[in-house]
């Protein structure tokens, strides 16, 4: 049990998918004008994430061995398109989560992080349960990232940004001094 | 004698004695003695590093700052604080390059003075941190010889220092992190170790921040709960495992704990607004250095700590706004 809670940690705050490894920069920079999107958009990437370690955990123990050289492929069709099902059974039972989830749901199903999520989880032979921490807590690191850099943006709207910096520029600038602070915690865990 | 000038504005009609440049030039003042210290303990290095430092901040302020912004002395600050956290014997155009990358990318980048959300020395040092780890870790003695360099300050830009003979001693947290050796406490207090310019001598940082605090120009909270948390941590952890984890009184005054809660984490820019919120970023900050320092890959923490902190306070300032007053509870929130 406190593996896989270690195993939450480290992937939510430690390695840090966003401002660790990079991955999923496109939400990371797109959604985080406001902090209400921000939040959403950090749900659906939790679900997501899970939907796909389950995919993945599927995959490896049950296709995989078979076909060895059809990973990255099938990672990325079956998972898509299972998130899209999902979508589906979200959109006809509860119409309310669909619409907050929105747009996000398909857009970030063929996001970087996802992919990197499920290959992440087969190198380091993560089994279902390891794998769905895993999974949870990289959601939320994204959606702790998302949020961090939608509360600075929100903050940073009126102030006086010289013009070559407005807009995007700033926002890059902003993602890497996160970056620096999330340094600190390099190594945590590790020796445990 | 001329007539009255008549000043026609909107309520209030208070005037206030302090001005941002006082207030900025107090804490300049204030930083004196820690720079005394300083160059007592590391001799001309302490003197050449931070004037580099000092003049990369100021340089890119004069050049890319709105007009007299160099004159309400917060550039001046962020190079003095910048070259205190640097290690004595650094090349000097690394701390020159530091307080550029401080102020320009720190502070000017988000619009100036006010604007900015991470403390620009601090940034400045992160990094330092990242792009020369090597040259930010490498902890001079102090030495019998006091006009000696402690290391190749004098070394051109983008060379590789030459192999300077000089005697280095890992800082008492390295020490205890990979050593599990202590320090003598009297050592540390008055600050005859070895670390970052001005972070050793902890008693005089104190007596400073405590000038500023009476004067009502730093908020007292954020560094009494930085202090309090870390003790209660401290001392919790000593209580379960004294062999592992060191006292209350070590984790206070090693490292750029005493230098970090009063002068870097009180920045009025970068931390929040209301003084409930100050006790929250308080505790963060100190959960986080007892989090790092003890179980991080790291052996000090403080720097980080404050930059993460500094991320949340946006998010403090919006968890912690009073409500108005005779307003009602919110209802449900409104969404967008």
């Amino acid at each position: 049990m406190g593996e896989v809670f270690w195993i939450l940690v480290s992937a939510m705050v430690v390695n840090n998918f966003t401002l660790y490894y990079f991955l999923g920069l496109c939400p990371f920079m797109g959604v985080s004008a406001r902090v209400e999107t921000a939040v959403r958009m950090g749900m659906a990437n939790i679900f997501v994430m899970t939907m796909a370690s389950l995919c993945a955990w599927f995959l490896n123990t049950f296709i995989l061995p078979h076909a060895p050289y059809l990973r990255l492929i099938s990672f990325i069709v079956v998972i898509a398109s299972f998130v899209q099902i999902v979508e589906m059974v979200i959109k006809k039972v509860s119409p309310k989560l669909f619409r907050q989830l929105g747009i996000y749901l398909p857009l970030i199903t063929t996001n970087c992080a996802i992919l990197g999520l499920a290959l992440f989880q087969t190198n380091r032979g993560y089994g279902l349960i390891q794998g769905l921490s895993f999974a949870v807590g990289a959601g939320l690191g994204l959606t702790l990232a998302l949020v961090l850099m939608a509360s600075i943006r929100e903050t940073g709207e009126l102030s006086d940004v010289p013009s070559i910096a407005k807009g995007m520029a700033l926002v890059l600038i902003i993602a890497g001094s996160l970056s620096l602070a999330f340094m600190g915690f390099a190594g945590l865990l590790s020796a445990t | 004698m001329t007539a009255p000038r008549l000043l026609i504005t909107a309520s209030p009609h208070l005037s206030e004695p302090d001005s941002t440049p006082k207030i900025m030039w107090h804490v300049v003042l204030s930083l004196l003695p820690v720079v005394g210290a300083s160059i007592y303990f590391f001799g001309p290095s302490a003197v050449l590093v931070i004037t580099a430092a000092t003049a990369g901040a100021l340089v890119t302020e004069w050049i890319f700052g709105t007009r007299g912004s160099l004159l309400d002395g917060s550039a001046m600050i962020t190079g003095i604080l910048l070259g205190l956290v640097l290690p004595a014997g650094i090349p000097l155009w690394m701390a020159f390059v530091g307080g550029v990358f401080g102020i320009g990318f720190g502070k000017l980048i988000f619009g100036g003075l006010g604007q900015n959300i991470f403390n620009p020395a601090l940034l400045g040092r992160a990094f330092l941190q990242a792009a020369f780890p090597v040259a930010m870790t490498t902890w001079p003695v102090i030495r019998e010889n006091w006009w000696q360099l402690r290391g190749d300050n004098l070394a051109l830009p983008l060379m590789s220092p030459k192999e300077v003979d000089v005697l280095t001693e890992a800082t008492p947290l390295g020490l205890m992190k990979f050593e599990q050796t202590g320090t003598d406490l009297w050592r540390l207090t008055l600050g005859a170790t070895g670390g970052s310019l001005g972070e050793t001598a902890g008693v005089l940082i104190l007596l400073c921040g405590g000038y500023l605090a009476i004067r009502n120009y730093l908020n007292w909270r954020i560094p009494a709960s930085i202090f309090l948390t870390v003790a209660v941590f401290s001392v919790l952890l000593h209580l379960i495992d004294a062999a592992r984890y060191p006292d209350a009184l070590f984790m206070l005054f090693s490292g750029g704990l005493m230098l970090g809660a009063v002068y870097m984490a009180t920045d009025m820019v970068t931390s929040p607004v209301t003084n409930l919120g100050c006790w929250v970023f308080g505790f963060g900050i100190g959960f986080l250095v007892v989090v790092i320092r003890l179980w991080g890959g790291l052996a000090e923490g403080v720097m980080y700590a404050i930059l993460l902190m500094n991320a949340l306070v946006p998010f403090i300032n919006r968890a912690t706004q009073p409500r108005a007053f005779g307003a009602e509870q919110p209802k449900a929130k409104q969404t967008t």
